[in-house]
């Protein structure tokens, strides 16, 4: 990671990074919108999701992970990328049993904005439709592993903004699932409805509980406007 | 009973110095102890560790060899890879479910033997192989099943059995590994001369990685050396999980010396203190012996304090048995299942040279590359460049199994066209060849011409060949499956993507695939090669992209014409309404 | 010139994206003006007198019959669109999939709190359930989406409008949604 402000492109568009910043970080600031899911700003980059890859100097590569540095030639917004990006989310939506109509997080779901926004009509890869556990036994936060894309958000945040370590991972491929620090359930684990692990999961797999459907449909976030638009009005602001 | 769990986890958790990073190993022992870690010990070791729970689950659920639900005494692992199962596995597993009435993944109902399959377990030149509680026996015929079960029920001592001989099968000794060696002639060359020089010679000799990337040793070693850090650390990746390689257990069988050599003139050249060579727990038989050979290294002053005489050389190896993960290959798994955690990959940068074990500066370098490295501290940079071609220098061990008159490892200076090695093992009717294993590629004859070499086939060793009776895309298919049970699941593109490519190419092997299904599997083959986060990711597609490019003919054959074909079959979705209801379907009523 | 024929058709759905073909107001009368409607719920024509240009099919694949008329509608229809969350994915009937469907029907008609002397039905006029709830392109061959639950008039309209003219269905983002 550089140590002092560095200087790349991204799609052509030159950009300068602050000392320290990763791709997507200095993409970011300037306006530019990488599409991603499991990465948030306030937590360290995880690089599950992959949709954040962009190609640097014709090379594949994280751009929530990868360091900014000068001279860097960065593709983004292609048409290759996305046509991969699409097949990712696709895979999220067939991977995991995601029924938006009656989901409390529909039109503030990210993984369904991003949907929307690298234009999904429809999943047509084969459907996983496997068993995944729900876990209301909390008071105030359930967990709808249904709707899991395995982010590991919640874990990040339980562990370094919560200091707690309420989630993880367990098993491996795809019996990967998120786990809980207690030997049963979610109700015996210390976890606060105020903790950072109840707020950033970007599905509505983990929900805080009597909150649900609160904003009417045409006030959601991502009713009227793709996710990212935040990062690319900055741009178009400057 | 409670209780004396919670002392028998306190006393192995002491042990291993209540040393979080030494979790793999203290999930191990008590898992040998207790025959599978249940929630409540997976609770005793997180208060012990004075860890979470979460993180000790987290590990455990990780790995195919430890269980969290109680299994039989004895376990019969029986090894499904592609080189088995064309040399009967499936007849085998067969007579192991009616020998035992149960299926694999059961336990039998006295709780004595339970059956699994586990993926390569590095014995494709003696076919069929299963591990038995961790002892390997190979070359099963059906007719030894009922004394193998015999010998488990009487105490479990299958160790005296015919088919537990492992046969060494060095079929083609070198000048390289497999020469006679003079233990220690290369560390003393090596305190003799300072790490830049040790580098150079390295650059001189050419030496690049054998684990198929290639990457030159000299570079690796003089980006660690020069990296910032509390310790430095050498890794010797012995964690050979690409089915059809088994080149480390013949080296480890035979030459022990000479990789902790090269491990040794490593820590000289980056400054370690201390080693590890992880060894994959498939080959947790040949843990004594190498202990023995660490045990003499240190009688002859060659590991231990002011090694070779040399004043504040103090360096020492200690050997990590992992539990059952193909990830763990791969150099940045590999240093998180060290340091006790499940083996996901990181993502790079930072590389391992510059934060690795314990974030500190590591190389982690193939077995066979320390060999070379040793080797050419002895005879010499010339010397190993004079062997191969000019951008791959040395020879290479291939691991040649498959359909062919003798399997086993031969040296083979690189630059030998795939041709020369068929003739050579007896196989000159082959109909494919997988090099470099499933994560390599598939070749047809026309192929037959390339060359072993980094410039043009480079290759961790596996050497597959298919006759002209075989299937060769249904063992491609196998490759997948391999893939998807492999997978970690860190990453989205190779955790999902992978299981599609085994659901997609199963249809177009049924012959239920249009041209539609081709199209949908070559994207999914690219979105799961360009976007995964590691190695595994990156290769797991490439049994389809290479048949895709090399046996165009074979897809051919087997796809449609029709515009399209439902992956959807009524007569398997309503079968169990049926049996509900009692009734049949009657759906020609509905025709108009 | 023969006016387009336009069939509609509904499987294991709520009927809301029918509801929402007819939410397209006034317009309904451009529509009758532009297209003639063959089997469709909303005139009550029950077969197919000929192909048609398009159908719209709403609603997942959970039964035999399901699987039949899915197959008439392909067979008659120039262009198929999957209409709708269900037809598109299997919708909220197909939250059953994860569940095996012996025990859905042991809940649903002997073990449900509410259940007095139950059985699970085995009446031959009534179609026979599949194993899961099953989205329409699992099927049958399937030429356009329009997820939403329901789609909104709108959608419809800009399909079928876009359809009929020939020009590519290219929906604005405020339009395509899930829910």
């Amino acid at each position: 990671m550089s140590d002092k402000p560095v200087t790349f492109t991204i799609d052509g568009v030159e950009i300068t990074a602050k000392a320290g910043q990763t791709i997507l970080q200095a993409a970011d600031d300037a306006g530019i919108y990488i599409p991603r899911l499991c990465y948030h700003p306030s937590l360290p980059p995880g690089g599950h999701c992959r949709l954040c890859t962009v190609k640097i100097n014709g090379r594949p590569a994280s751009s929530c992970t990868f360091p900014a540095d000068e001279g860097l030639v960065v593709e983004n917004d292609t048409e290759e990328l996305n046509d991969h990006r699409r097949r990712i989310v696709e895979m999220l939506f067939v991977e995991g049993n995601h029924y938006c109509p009656t989901c409390e997080h529909s039109g503030n779901c990210e993984l369904q904005a991003m949907a929307y926004r690298l234009g999904l009509l429809a999943p047509t890869l084969p459907y996983f439709r496997c068993e995944r556990e729900l876990d209301a036994s909390h008071k105030d936060v359930y967990v709808d592993r249904d709707r899991c894309i395995l982010c590991g958000r919640c874990a990040r945040a339980s562990r370094e903004v919560d200091h707690k370590v309420v989630f993880g991972f367990e098993g491996r491929g795809v019996h990967k699932r998120i786990s809980v620090d207690a030997p049963h359930n979610l109700g015996e684990t210390n976890l606060a409805a105020a903790d950072k692990a109840a707020e950033v999961c970007p599905t509505g797999c983990i929900m805080l509980k009597r909150k649900g459907f609160a904003i009417p449909v045409g006030q959601r976030k991502y009713d009227h406007e793709p996710i990212g638009s935040e990062i690319e009005r900055s741009r178009s602001a400057k | 009973m409670a209780e004396a769990h919670s002392t028998l986890v306190k006393e192995v958790v002491e042990q291993f110095g209540a040393d979080r990073s030494r979790l793999m190993d203290i999930a191990r022992a008590l898992h040998g102890k207790l025959g599978h870690l249940s929630e409540d010990i997976i609770g005793e070791i997180a208060d012990a560790l004075g860890i979470h729970r979460v993180e000790v689950r987290d590990m455990v659920s990780f790995y195919a060899f430890l269980s969290r639900s109680p299994k039989g005494k004895t376990t019969i692992r029986l090894c499904n890879a592609v080189v088995e199962r064309m040399n009967g596995a499936d007849e085998i597993a067969q007579a192991f479910e009616e020998a035992l009435g149960i299926r694999f993944g059961e336990t039998t109902p006295d709780g004595a033997i339970s059956l699994e399959y586990t993926p390569c377990m590095g014995m494709s030149d003696q076919p069929p192989s299963a591990l038995v509680n961790g002892v390997p026996i190979t070359g099963i015929r059906k007719a030894d099943v009922p004394a193998i079960i015999d010998a488990i029920k009487k105490g479990g001592a299958v160790q005296s059995l015919p088919v537990a001989e492992i046969e060494l099968n060095l079929r083609q000794s070198g000048p390289v590994i497999f020469a006679p060696m003079d233990r220690g002639a290369a560390v003393r060359r090596a305190v003799d001369m300072t790490p830049d020089e040790i580098i150079a010679t390295m650059n001189t000799a050419r030496l690049r990685g054998r684990g198929g990337a290639g990457f030159p040793l000299a570079m690796k070693w003089d980006f660690c050396r020069k990296a910032e850090g509390d310790a430095h650390y050498i890794i010797c990746n012995a964690d050979e999980g690409e089915p059809g390689t088994f080149k480390d257990r013949v080296i480890l069988t035979e030459q022990p010396d000479l990789v902790f050599e090269g491990m040794t003139v490593a820590a000289f050249v980056i400054g370690a203190r201390e080693g590890f060579l992880y060894l994959r727990a498939e080959y947790e038989y040949l843990l004594p012996h190498l202990e023995q050979v660490l045990a003499r290294r240190r009688r002859l002053g060659l590991l231990g304090e002011n090694i070779c005489g040399r004043e504040g050389f103090n360096f020492d190896i200690r050997i990590q048995l992992g539990a059952g993960a193909y990830i763990c290959g791969e150099e940045s798994a590999l240093i998180e299942s060290l340091e006790g955690k499940r083996g996901a990959p990181r993502d790079r940068p930072p590389f391992p040279v510059q934060k690795g074990y314990r974030n500190q500066p590591s190389s982690v370098n193939n077995v066979e590359t320390l060999c070379c490295a040793a080797r050419i501290m002895e005879k010499g940079a010339e010397w190993f460049s004079s062997i191969g071609t000019r951008d791959s220098t040395g020879a290479k061990l291939l691991s040649v199994s498959g359909d062919c008159e003798r399997p086993g490892v031969y040296e083979v200076p690189y630059g030998a066209t795939v041709a020369t090695v068929l003739n050579m093992v007896g196989a000159e009717d082959a109909a494919a060849v997988q090099v470099g294993g499933p994560s390599g590629q598939c070749l047809a004859p026309r192929n037959f011409g390339r060359s072993i070499s980094f410039e043009d086939i480079p290759t961790g060793g596996s050497f597959i060949v298919f006759g002209p009776q075989r299937n060769i895309l249904e063992s491609m298919h196998q490759f997948i499956e391999f893939f998807v049970e492999e997978s970690c699941g860190w990453c989205v593109p190779c955790r999902v993507g992978a299981k599609h490519l085994d659901i997609i190419f199963r249809k177009i092997l049924d012959g239920k695939g249009t041209r539609a299904d081709y199209q949908q599997l070559e994207q999914v083959c690219m979105t799961v090669k360009t976007m995964s986060r590691c190695g595994l990711g990156q290769t797991a597609a490439n049994p389809i992209l290479t048949t895709m490019r090399n046996f165009p003919e074979l897809y051919d054959a087997l796809l449609q014409s029709d515009d399209f074909i439902p992956s959807f079959d009524l007569d398997k979705a309503i079968k169990e309404g049926c049996e509900i209801t009692g009734r049949t379907p009657a759906l020609e009523e509905h025709h108009v | 010139m023969a006016k387009p024929l336009v069939a509609t058709g509904h499987f294991t759905g709520c009927f809301g994206c029918h509801m929402s073909i007819l939410d397209i107001d006034e317009r309904i009368l451009d529509l009758v003006e532009l297209v003639e409607f063959d089997k469709s719920p909303i005139n009550d024509i029950k077969r197919f007198s000929r192909p048609v240009d398009i159908g719209l099919v709403e609603g997942g694949v959970s039964n035999d019959e399901n699987v039949e008329f899915l197959r008439m509608f392909r067979e008659n229809c120039k262009i198929l669109i999957a209409l709708g969350a269900c037809a598109v994915t299997g919708g909220v009937p197909s939250i059953r999939n994860t569940v095996p469907l012996r025990e859905c029907l042991q809940e649903a008609f002997i073990d449900g709190p509410t259940v007095v002397d139950g059985k699970i039905p085995d009446d031959p006029d009534i179609p026979i359930l599949l194993d899961k709830v099953y989205p329409c392109h699992e099927v049958v061959k399937i030429d356009y989406f329009l997820p939403g639950c329901p789609p909104s008039a709108d959608v419809i309209w800009a399909a079928l409008t876009a359809l009929l003219s020939g020009k590519p269905l290219d929906l604005p983002y405020e339009m395509v949604k899930y829910d």
